[in-house]
């Protein structure tokens, strides 16, 4: 040990510099080796989730809403940016279903990740899923679970707009039961629903009455 | 003392005697902020051990060659380099394991049980011994984890391990998957083991005393 107790400045450089080197090649080996991985998890994630938030749906096309203009993109494009992209849903002749929406926003402890289904056709709501959360275990996880509190989300009315109210006392098509002992919770997701429904509402609605997926020869809307 | 058991001796005081949470009190911060249930307190005892074991037997192996002042700088980019390996692997193979624990993975960088065993420990010693203590020492740790989160499961949930216990007329004690509870179980044992330590001194003072 004496040499490594008198190391001059070189060997210290050294032993750190190479300690960094291999600790960096090790990283982005597997970075790499997990990376395929960890993308197909969260695009199952995300595909298992359209289907349940829109009963009746097949198959889906993602879109990106540019101003006030849905554009077709492709699944590869869809995973690169993390907002503004919707997803159409159709059913086996090829009608749409309705439109898969992500949102996210701040929740009790740490940003809510979800995905909810719209039929522009009744305006309502079609079901609520949450991707990611880390609200508090046994209370406010509940916005994930508890199927009383995520029933209130199949056939919701967005009209004026989405409504917490006390639990139990539900009594409008456009109110939300929150979950006793986890209000912000249950104010957080409807609060991202409802600032999501401002930002793409309107584009659904309004393509909707034109044909989303134009000229593909599939996904048109007939009413 | 013959080297099969320096190698069960440094395997099995992490377990009990020095006991790294009920008795050494390191590494609180993930044992009482995972364990509300047993499973998650199973998956963080698996990723410490992982990380513990490989950077002891690194740290042993190198301990010759890591001059002393940047030791500890060594120490941690070896512990770092795991612990992301263990983040990334988590994701891509358990992601639902991984979204239970969430940062606490990353934490692990700075448990102190393990950087303490690297500088008490792995950089003296010879890697066999390294390793039984660390694997001793990790051990140890998954069974407070597992004990904690047990305790604040079926007294919260009213489950253990995801098993329903009890029927539909049990109200779940909500507090103890909550951090208090944590606090309160983690007190409670802390109690247990010292009044068990006491007993032990003084019924070893007695047979000193009648042996006299």
């Amino acid at each position: 040990m004496d040499s490594v107790k008198h190391a001059g400045p070189v060997r210290l450089i050294a032993t750190l510099g190479l300690a960094g080197l291999f600790s960096g090649v090790v990283l982005v080996t597997v970075y790499l080796a997990t990376l395929p991985i960890i993308q197909r998890n969260q695009a199952e994630a995300l595909e298992a989730a359209i289907y349940r938030v829109l009963p009746g749906a097949v198959s889906r096309k993602a879109f990106a809403v540019r101003g006030d203009q849905l554009e077709e993109i492709s699944d590869s494009a869809a995973m690169q940016v993390s907002e503004g992209v919707v997803y159409g849903a159709y059913d086996e002749a090829g009608n749409l279903v309705g439109f898969a929406i992500p949102a996210e926003g701040p929740g009790f402890q740490d940003t809510i990740r979800l995905i909810y289904g719209y039929d522009p056709r009744t305006k309502q709501i079609t079901g609520m899923e949450v991707l990611e959360s880390r609200e508090t275990p046994g209370l406010g996880d509940k916005i994930m679970k508890d199927e009383e509190f995520l029933s209130n989300f199949k056939s919701l009315s967005v009209e004026p707009e989405v409504v917490v109210v006390k639990p139990g006392t539900k009594s409008q098509e456009n109110e939300v039961d929150a979950i006793s002992g986890a209000t912000i919770s249950s104010n957080a997701v409807v609060s991202i629903i409802n600032r999501a429904n401002q930002r793409y509402l309107e584009v659904l609605n309004r393509a909707t009455g034109g044909t989303p997926g134009e000229g593909s020869g599939r996904g048109q809307s007939h009413e | 003392m013959s080297d099969r058991s320096a190698f069960q001796e440094e395997m099995t005081k992490g377990f009990w005697k020095e006991n790294p949470v009920f008795v050494q009190l390191l590494g609180l911060c993930p044992a009482l902020a995972v364990t509300n249930s047993a499973i998650n307190g199973l998956a963080m005892g698996g990723a410490v051990l992982f990380v513990l074991t490989g950077s002891s037997f690194l740290v042993s192996l190198l301990r010759n060659m890591i001059p002393k002042q940047v030791r500890i700088t060594t120490f941690i980019v070896i512990i770092a380099t795991f612990v992301t390996v263990v983040d990334f692997t988590l994701q891509a193979m358990a992601p639902t394991v991984h979204k239970e624990l969430g940062a606490f993975i990353a934490l692990i960088v700075v448990n102190c049980i393990i950087l303490g065993r690297q500088e008490a420990f792995a950089s003296r010693n010879p890697v066999r011994l390294a390793v039984s203590d660390a694997l001793g020492m990790s051990i140890g740790f998954t069974f407070a984890l597992f004990l904690l989160g047990s305790i604040r499961e079926i007294l919260g949930s009213g489950s253990w391990m995801g098993i329903e216990l009890f029927g539909a007329g049990f109200e779940p004690w909500v507090i103890m998957i909550l951090p208090p509870g944590g606090f309160l179980t983690l007190g409670v044992l802390l109690m247990l083991f010292a009044h068990w330590k006491k007993r032990q001194a003084a019924q070893a003072a007695r047979l000193r005393k009648e042996a006299a």
